[in-house]
């Protein structure tokens, strides 16, 4: 996120390789050149993908195919990239990647560019900045079918000569040219071994400029003596890139800071814009090797992705495709992963119960049911939306329309200072927050994404849902309003908008006070569409979730594990004896024959267990029946109890004290504790906390949980579960941050425990606030 | 031929103008420059978002989205 700069090394000398290890192969060029497509023709099925140390960048890396096994070869793919002078994130790990200054990337022995051979100028300006480092390179001219059909003619023996490397013609998505790629490789890397730093330029600057670059190389050459690189294009980018000495750490020592002023003020006074000079100059002979070396055999034309943007970004059409779109995906994660999620609720719910039947009761077991089991099921039920939602992002990033999506809503956005990508990661959080904020990636700018960030979870998501219904079917009266608008429906809608409301205003908020500062101009490509590749989309999907599960699940599981331990301990033992006492008399009283314990405790198992389904409705069976409710509400007594005694139960009489004026009892308090976990939690809290025993979703489950709801009265016989009570408690669950795996997927996402405490904080002030706001504002106006 | 600058947004869609001068600050035209769009270079206004913004524009072969904030600032000599 905001993080200065990502572990640059304090001291110049470069990491060196490890003799005899893989040697690694950088491949590098802009976004959307396909190259993630000429990576996976490389490397075949064995991707290797993580982060880079520190940072929410995506490191992905595999082993060349077909390498002879003596020298293996890693080939590791950076970030797309427009230039050395980075903007995001990821383009500063590309740069410090090229310029080795990550501890735990080796230098590359070998840099691969990739240019899009259809949009060659522009591709050029970062391939010749990556040339003049000095590398061993080679450029691989991708989409050559494309700039074909475009009637670009390229002259590759010419475009070689010109920039002075082997240039290799490319249809990666035809797997076309990718074996003389592979076999340039293999030729180039042999030959490494004492390969010295190539001089190669392409900025022909003012004798007054070319000399301020000069001495500052010289200087660069003193202090860094081990330095990979080349020293003029790393001193030009310190004199022509306002950030390039920020973002480098410590990289620089002081006198190199003090050298550059004094290199830009010279110039200055000579009338030279440093800023700009060098970007001119490189265009200018980027435009000679254009013109020299692309022969246009046909006019310019309306390509098929011009015929498909006037639809797709037309002012009627667009939009309502766009909308239908949304739509689509918006209802996947929301209603088709519910089929899945069941499923792997049941299973784990399943599992849960066969092992917890294997062992004997106890501390232990219930530890691995319901606090490991119930934990680990709490991870993986996240899945089917993690998945859906990739599948989605995937689809619609490697079409091209996620820059179209922005296109259409940055407008939008861009009222309360977002970027038009927030759009889909703010969307998809009222489903889930987790996979709304894991898809905040495709987000450049670290600041609109940390603003998406920290409000993506005021959307109602679902989880909220069954707090919703139970207190709604409560407490809120089942009228008509306006006609045929009906109260418990309106009151729903109005949760929903006052979270969208209020996560606006918030990013408003953000984006003028905390996270303030100069935004980068909107400046975003529009890539021509493209076919998308099921085994990437696949891919994409599977590596988002492996990271899920890796990062973020075990911290989901280790705190269901504390807040299981919460809701246990202490036990209190006389409740138990208590229990055991009332079961028996209970059954002495229905049964007067069976006196001994060893057949009560039999009589006991055969009532608790579950009744033979053939069993005739007699008239023993009544006696039965009027028993098995008895020992359950005992059972229900002593779950309640339980709880009620708990660490958890005490947290909720110690918070009483915060939360009266919000109009909540200490059982609330209990509710608002538990569903720390995960808001859904409150609904089965509360079901255990007034002895209703295991919430199970159904409708039978909502309904007399909300007829419990309705049954509770103060001492004076007033109801606790008030029209009021039930708003104050529903705006408290829009706002307060109640679910770990948000907590655990920023501090994933941010790579700092800094934000996602920040944001709890906050939204739990608003929760308290708002709550507030409605009950002793509602109180004045004699509600309630 | 007197100069007949305009901003590029002001341009009539489809049509093709030549980058006169960026008005837009030192500081933060950077990448601006660096994706080729550059005093002199030929520049065609495509079509405005469905809301008004941002507008989408051709430059050296490629698509590219600008806020009409920071297009207004660009100011460009339409082609005869």
């Amino acid at each position: 996120m905001s993080t200065p700069n990502p572990a640059a090394t304090p001291s110049g000398s470069p990491p060196a390789a490890a003799p005899g290890g893989p040697l690694y192969v950088a491949l590098t060029g802009n976004p959307n050149c396909g190259k993630t497509t000429v990576f996976n023709a490389l490397t075949g099925l064995r991707a290797k993908v993580g982060n880079y140390a520190g940072v929410t960048v995506e490191r992905k890396e595999g082993q060349l195919k077909n390498a002879p096994a003596a020298t293996p070869i890693t080939i590791l793919d950076l970030p797309g990239t427009y230039s050395l002078s980075p903007k995001s994130l990821d383009e500063q790990i590309s740069r410090d990647v090229l310029f080795h200054r990550l501890p735990d990337v080796p230098p590359p022995a070998l840099v691969v560019v990739v240019v899009d051979a259809s949009n060659l100028e522009r591709n050029l300006y970062y391939a010749t900045q990556v040339l003049e480092l000095g590398y061993p390179t080679l450029v691989a001219l991708n989409m050559m079918d494309v700039a074909a059909e475009n009637g670009h003619e390229i002259d590759l023996v010419g475009l070689a000569a010109r920039l002075g490397v082997p240039v290799l013609p490319l249809v990666a998505s035809a797997h076309e040219g990718i074996d003389a790629l592979r076999a340039a490789i293999l030729r180039t890397v042999p030959a490494l071994a004492q390969t010295p730093v190539a001089a190669r330029n392409f900025c022909a600057l003012p004798p007054l400029f070319t000399r301020a670059v000069g001495d500052l190389a010289a200087r660069l050459d003193t202090l860094f003596p081990h330095h990979r690189t080349a020293t003029p294009p790393e001193a030009l980018l310190l004199l022509t890139d306002d950030q390039a000495l920020l973002s480098a750490g410590a990289h620089y020592p002081a006198e190199i800071r003090t050298a550059v002023e004094q290199s830009r003020a010279q110039l200055t006074a000579a009338g030279l814009d440093w800023r700009t000079s060098a970007i001119e100059a490189r265009y200018a002979r980027l435009g000679e090797i254009h013109a020299a070396t692309v022969h246009e055999t046909a006019p310019e034309g309306i390509t098929f992705s011009d015929r498909l943007d006037g639809l797709l970004t037309h002012k009627i059409w667009g939009l309502l495709i766009f909308v239908v779109l949304m739509a689509l995906m918006f209802q996947s994660i929301f209603t088709f992963a519910k089929i899945p999620m069941d499923f792997l609720s049941a299973v784990v719910d399943g599992i849960g119960a066969h092992v917890g039947s294997l062992m004997a009761e106890g501390p232990l077991n219930d530890l691995l049911v319901n606090g490991v089991i119930k934990g680990v099921g709490a991870v993986v039920i996240f899945l089917p939306q993690i998945l859906l939602l990739f599948l989605f992002i995937s689809l619609l990033e490697d079409t091209g329309y996620m820059s179209r999506a922005a296109f259409l809503m940055d407008r939008m956005m861009s009222r309360v200072g977002l970027h038009g990508k927030s759009f889909i990661p703010m969307l998809s959080s009222f489903a889930c927050a987790i996979p709304g904020i894991m898809a905040t990636r495709t987000i450049e700018s670290p600041k609109d994404r940390l603003v998406t960030i920290l409000v993506a979870p005021l959307m109602s998501c679902s989880a909220r849902l069954p707090v919703y219904t139970v207190l709604i079917a409560a407490c809120i009266p089942d009228i008509h309003v306006l006609g045929f608008f009906k109260l418990t429906g309106l009151t729903m809608l109005a949760m929903y908008l006052l979270g969208i409301v209020v996560a606006l205003l918030m990013a408003w908020l953000f984006k003028s006070t905390l996270l303030k500062g100069a935004t980068p101009i909107l400046i975003m490509e529009l890539p021509p569409y493209k076919r998308p590749v099921l085994y990437i989309t696949l891919r994409h999907m599977w590596d988002r979730s492996k990271l899920f599960l890796r990062r973020a699940g075990t911290v989901i599981l280790g705190i269901n594990i504390l807040l299981w331990a919460l809701a246990t301990y202490p036990k209190d033992p006389t409740l138990a004896e208590k229990s055991f006492r009332d079961r028996n008399a209970v059954i002495q009283e229905a049964f007067p024959t069976i006196t001994s314990p060893a057949d009560l405790a039999l009589k006991l198992a055969a009532l608790q267990a579950p009744p033979p389904a053939d069993a005739p409705p007699a008239a023993t069976n009544s006696v039965e029946t009027a028993v098995r409710e008895k020992l359950e509400l005992i059972d229900r007594e002593e779950q309640g109890s339980k709880l009620r005694h708990s660490f958890a139960g005490r947290l909720g009489r110690l918070i009483e004290p915060a939360i009266a004026p919000l109009g909540f009892d200490w059982k609330m308090g209990i509710g608002i504790v538990a569903s720390f976990a995960a808001r859904e939690v409150f609904v089965s809290t509360m079901s255990v906390v007034y002895n209703i025993g295991d919430f199970d979703k159904s409708d039978t489950a909502t309904s007399s949980l909300a007829k419990e709801l309705q049954a509770q009265r103060h001492a004076d016989g007033t109801p606790v579960y008030t029209t009021l009570v039930a708003v104050s408690l529903m705006v408290f669950y829009v706002f307060a941050l109640q679910c770990v795996s948000t907590v655990a997927v920023v501090r994933r996402e941010t790579n700092s425990w800094k934000w996602p405490l920040f944001q709890w904080a906050y939204m739990g002030a608003l929760a308290w606030l708002l709550a507030f706001l409605t009950y002793q504002g509602g109180r004045l106006l004699g509600l309630g | 031929m007197p100069a007949v600058r305009q901003p590029l947004s002001a341009l009539p869609l489809g049509t093709k103008g030549t980058v006169a001068e960026i008005q837009i600050p030192p500081e933060s035209r950077g990448r601006l420059l660096e994706m080729g769009l550059l005093v002199g270079t030929s520049v065609e206004l495509i079509r405005f978002a469905p809301l008004g913004d941002p507008i989408e524009i051709k430059v050296r072969g490629y698509h590219l989205t600008l806020r009409k904030h920071e297009a207004d600032l660009i100011l460009v000599q339409p082609a005869s």
